[in-house]
C-alpha cells in the first residue's frame, strides 16, 4: 500500500464518527463577521494612508496630471539613480529626470547591483495598510520586489479594497501574490517590532487621485 | 494500534517537566527575558483584537471551518492533491517524520546541490529535518532571524512563533559575534546590540545564501484545497526570499493545514497576524499555486505528512488540538510558560498547544507530564484564535495519562489507593467523623504556628512547595450538630 492510500485509509478509520452521509456543507460555518470593518461611506484613501504610516511606510498623494513629477520628487529625496522597470509599466508614468532604468531580462546579481523598483499594485486594502501585487502588468515578477533594497509603489485610489474579505475576492489566487503591509521587520529580538531585514527596507507608496488635483496631503 | 515509531516531536533524554521546570525557575536571566517580551506582546495582541468589534464572530467562523475541514479531511487533501497537481506542482505522502526526511533528502539530491535555506517551519523542526540532512552530508541554513540565533547558538527552539525568545538582545549579540563566521559571513566587529544593527548583521550574513540557493525548504500556513494556493505569512522577507529565488521549492505540511476555499482565508488572515506579533497585518505574505512560467521556482514539491496526526484524528476530544494555526497567543498569555519558558517542555511545541499535541503527536507515553503543566487557569483558550478549548483537552489527556498508567501497571498507583481509599471514607458519615478527628490530633501534633511545612515521604511532592494549614480543633459538622442540638 503507498503512504497515501495508507494516510487516506487512517483518516476514514480516525473519522468513524462522522455518518457516511454528511457533507461539507452539513457542518455550519457561522459568517457573522463583518465584511468590512470601515464606516459605510468611509474614506479608504485616508485609511489606508494612516494604516500604512503606522508601519514607517511614508505615503504621497498626487493628481493625474502631477502624477509623474510627483513620482520624481520622491525618487530625488531617496538618492536612488538605478531603478528596475517591470514589463508593462505605462510609459507616461515614468518620471522625467536622470534615472537609470532597467528593464527585464535582469538576473539576481543584476538585481542586486539596483537601488529600486518602481512599480503599480494590483489591489490595497484599506483596514490593515496592504498593497497587494500580482505579478501582471507594471508590476513585475516577484524578485524585481523583493532583491533591491527600495520600493515605490504607485497604486490608484480606485484600487482599495475596504477589508480582507473584499481584497480575496478581488484577486486571482492562480496568480503569485504578495501582500506588503509596510517594509520588512522582525520582531524576533524581545518581541519588538524593528523594521528593515531582508526584503526592501524602505517601502515609498504614491496613490493616485482619478481627479487631476491631488488631495491635501493628510 | 501499533506503538508510535520515532515521530520526533520531543527531544529525546529531556528531562520531565517538573525536574525541567524546577531547573528553569532557577534562572534569573531567563525568567526576566520572558517576562519582557510575553508582557511587550500581550499588550499588543489584546489592542490588536480588541480593535476589531467582530473578534468573536471571527474566532466562531475560524473554529467552524476547522471542524469541517477535520471532519472531511481525506476529501480535502484529494483535493488539494488535484489542484496542485494541476497547476504543475508534485505532491508527496509521508507516514511520519522518516518518510517525510528520506523524501526530502532525496528531492535534495536530484538537484544535485548540498545547502538549502530554509524558511522558519514548525514541521520540519518536528520532524528534525535539520539533523537529518547534516547526516546525509547537506547543510540547511536557517534564515528567520530567531531561528538564525537558534542554530548558531546551537541551541533548542523554545518559542513557537519567535524560537529565541529565550534570549535577550546582549545574548543574541554575543552568539552573532563569536559563531556567524563558521557558518558564513562573519558579524562586524563592531556590532551593538542595538535590534537594528542585530537585524542589519542578519541581512548581511544571509544575503550571499538567498541569492545563490538553488534549493528552498518551507512550511506553509494555509493550504487551500480548491485553488491549490499555499501560503506563507512572515515578516523579514526571508520566506520571500526562499519562495522565490531559488530553483526548486520544497513545502512540507502537516495534513491537518488544508482549507476548504480560497474565501476562507478571509478569517485566518485576520486572526493570524493579529494574534500572533499584535499586527494588523504581518508585513509579507505570500501565495503561490504550482509553478508559474518566467517567476519563482520551476519545480515546486509539497510533502503532506501525517506523523502522528491521524491519530489524534482519531480522538473525537483530542482532535480540537489540529485546529492550531501556531500563532503562539496561547504561549504568550501562560503563566507557566511565562515562568518556565519553553525548553521545559521538552518538546517543539511548548506552552499551552504545546501540552495537547505533543503528547497526541508523540504518544500519551512520551510526555506522560506535559498534560499536568498547566494551572487549567483558561488564559490560552480566551487568546485562542481558532477557539481550541485547551483546559478541556488537558483534563481528558490528564485522564489518559492516568488510564495509561493503570494500564501498564500490575499493582496500583498510591494515588489510585489513596483515591479508593478516600471514596470509602467520604461516602460515610461515621468514617468520615473519624477521619477528621484523627486528622484534627495529628496535623496539630505536627503543626507549627498552625501551618504544616514540609512533610517526608509520599506526601513530599504536595508539601515541599505550599504550607497546609493545621486542621482545626472542632469540625464543622461536630460545631454544627452542638449549636443545633442546643437552639431547639
Amino acid at each position: 500500500m503507498t503512504s497515501r492510500d495508507a494516510i487516506l485509509r487512517r483518516i476514514a478509520a480516525a473519522l468513524a464518527d462522522v455518518p457516511a452521509d454528511e457533507s461539507p456543507d452539513d457542518v455550519p460555518v457561522p459568517r457573522d463577521y463583518r465584511r468590512s470593518h470601515t464606516s459605510p461611506g468611509g474614506d479608504l484613501v485616508a485609511l489606508f494612508t494612516e494604516r500604512v504610516r503606522d508601519y514607517r511606510a511614508t505615503v504621497t498623494h498626487a493628481g493625474r496630471a502631477g502624477l509623474a513629477a510627483t513620482l520624481a520628487a520622491v525618487l530625488t529625496t531617496r538618492g536612488v539613480r538605478n531603478l528596475a522597470l517591470p514589463d508593462g509599466f505605462p510609459s507616461g508614468l515614468i518620471p522625467p529626470g536622470d534615472w537609470q532604468w532597467h528593464r527585464e531580462p535582469l538576473d539576481v546579481p543584476s538585481l542586486d547591483a539596483l537601488d529600486g523598483t518602481l512599480t503599480l499594485a494590483a489591489a490595497g486594502i484599506a483596514i490593515t495598510g496592504t498593497l497587494v501585487l500580482d505579478a501582471g502588468p507594471g508590476q513585475g515578477r516577484r524578485a524585481l520586489t523583493l532583491v533591491p533594497d527600495y520600493h515605490l509603489c504607485v497604486i490608484r485610489a480606485d484600487q482599495f479594497a475596504a477589508d480582507v474579505p473584499d481584497a480575496l475576492a478581488r484577486l486571482d489566487p492562480s496568480r503569485p501574490l504578495t501582500f506588503i503591509s509596510g517594509p520588512s521587520a522582525t520582531s524576533d529580538i524581545e518581541l519588538d517590532r524593528v523594521e528593515g531585514v531582508h526584503g526592501p527596507r524602505v517601502l515609498d507608496v504614491v496613490i493616485a487621485d482619478p481627479s487631476d488635483t491631488p488631495r491635501e496631503q493628510p | 494500534m501499533t506503538a508510535p515509531t520515532d515521530r520526533g516531536v520531543v527531544w529525546l533524554g529531556s528531562p520531565t517537566f517538573p525536574d525541567a521546570a524546577r531547573t528553569a525557575l532557577l534562572d534569573t536571566q531567563l525568567r526576566a527575558n520572558l517576562k519582557r517580551a510575553t508582557t511587550t506582546i500581550r499588550a499588543k495582541r489584546h489592542a490588536a483584537a480588541t480593535e476589531l468589534d467582530d473578534w468573536e464572530a471571527l474566532r466562531d467562523s475560524a473554529a467552524a471551518i476547522k471542524r469541517r475541514t477535520a471532519r472531511h479531511l481525506g476529501r480535502y487533501l484529494v483535493q488539494l492533491e488535484q489542484t496542485v497537481t494541476a497547476a504543475g506542482g508534485i505532491v508527496h505522502w509521508a507516514g511520519d517524520a522518516a518518510e517525510a526526511n528520506r523524501i526530502v533528502t532525496d528531492l535534495i539530491r536530484e538537484t544535485g546541490e548540498t545547502e538549502v535555506v530554509k524558511v522558519k517551519s514548525m514541521v520540519t523542526q518536528e520532524i528534525g529535518l535539520n539533523e537529518h540532512l547534516l547526516d546525509a552530508g547537506i547543510t540547511a541554513y536557517e534564515t528567520d532571524l530567531a531561528e538564525l540565533i537558534v542554530q548558531l547558538g546551537d541551541d533548542r527552539p523554545s518559542h513557537i512563533l519567535v524560537p529565541a525568545i529565550h534570549r535577550n538582545r546582549t545574548e543574541i549579540r554575543d552568539i552573532f559575534a563569536a559563531e556567524m563566521g563558521r557558518w558564513g559571513r562573519p558579524a562586524p566587529e563592531d556590532l551593538t546590540d542595538d535590534p537594528a544593527e542585530l537585524a542589519e548583521a542578519a541581512r548581511q550574513h544571509l544575503r550571499h545564501k538567498f541569492l545563490t540557493a538553488k534549493v528552498a525548504v518551507s512550511g506553509a500556513n494555509f493550504a487551500v484545497a480548491d485553488t491549490g494556493t499555499l501560503v506563507v505569512v512572515e515578516s523579514e522577507g526571508n520566506g520571500r526570499m526562499c519562495l522565490t529565488l531559488p530553483e526548486t521549492l520544497i513545502t512540507v505540511m502537516g495534513v491537518e493545514k488544508v482549507v476548504p476555499t480560497w474565501s476562507d482565508l478571509e478569517v485566518f488572515l485576520q486572526l493570524l497576524p493579529r494574534s500572533a506579533t499584535g499586527e494588523r497585518m504581518n508585513p509579507y505574505t505570500s501565495t503561490w499555486t504550482g509553478i508559474t512560467d518566467g517567476d519563482g521556482p520551476s519545480r515546486f514539491h509539497l510533502v503532506l505528512l501525517d506523523n502522528g496526526r491521524t491519530d489524534t484524528l482519531a480522538d473525537t476530544v483530542g482532535r480540537e488540538a489540529l485546529a492550531c494555526i501556531r500563532c503562539s497567543a496561547c504561549l504568550n498569555v501562560c503563566p507557566v510558560f511565562e515562568r518556565t519558558g519553553g525548553h521545559a517542555y521538552g518538546s517543539v511545541y511548548p506552552g499551552p498547544i504545546g501540552a495537547v499535541l505533543t503528547p497526541q503527536l508523540a504518544g500519551i507515553d512520551r510526555a506522560a507530564t506535559l498534560p499536568f503543566a498547566s494551572t487549567l487557569c483558561g488564559a490560552c483558550y480566551d487568546a485562542c484564535p481558532v477557539k481550541i478549548d485547551i483546559p478541556a483537552l488537558l483534563a481528558h489527556l490528564r485522564a489518559g495519562v492516568v488510564e495509561s498508567e493503570r494500564a501498564r501497571r500490575r499493582l496500583p498507583t498510591a494515588e489510585a489507593m489513596t483515591m479508593t481509599a478516600a471514596a470509602t471514607v467520604l461516602g460515610s458519615p461515621a468514617l468520615f467523623d473519624a477521619a477528621q478527628k484523627a486528622g484534627s490530633l495529628g496535623s496539630r501534633a505536627i503543626a507549627r504556628d498552625g501551618r504544616i511545612g514540609r512533610l517526608p515521604g509520599p506526601l513530599r511532592g504536595w508539601s515541599a512547595t505550599r504550607d497546609t494549614p493545621a486542621l482545626p480543633a472542632e469540625s464543622f459538622r461536630s460545631w454544627w450538630r452542638k449549636n443545633r442540638d442546643s437552639d431547639r
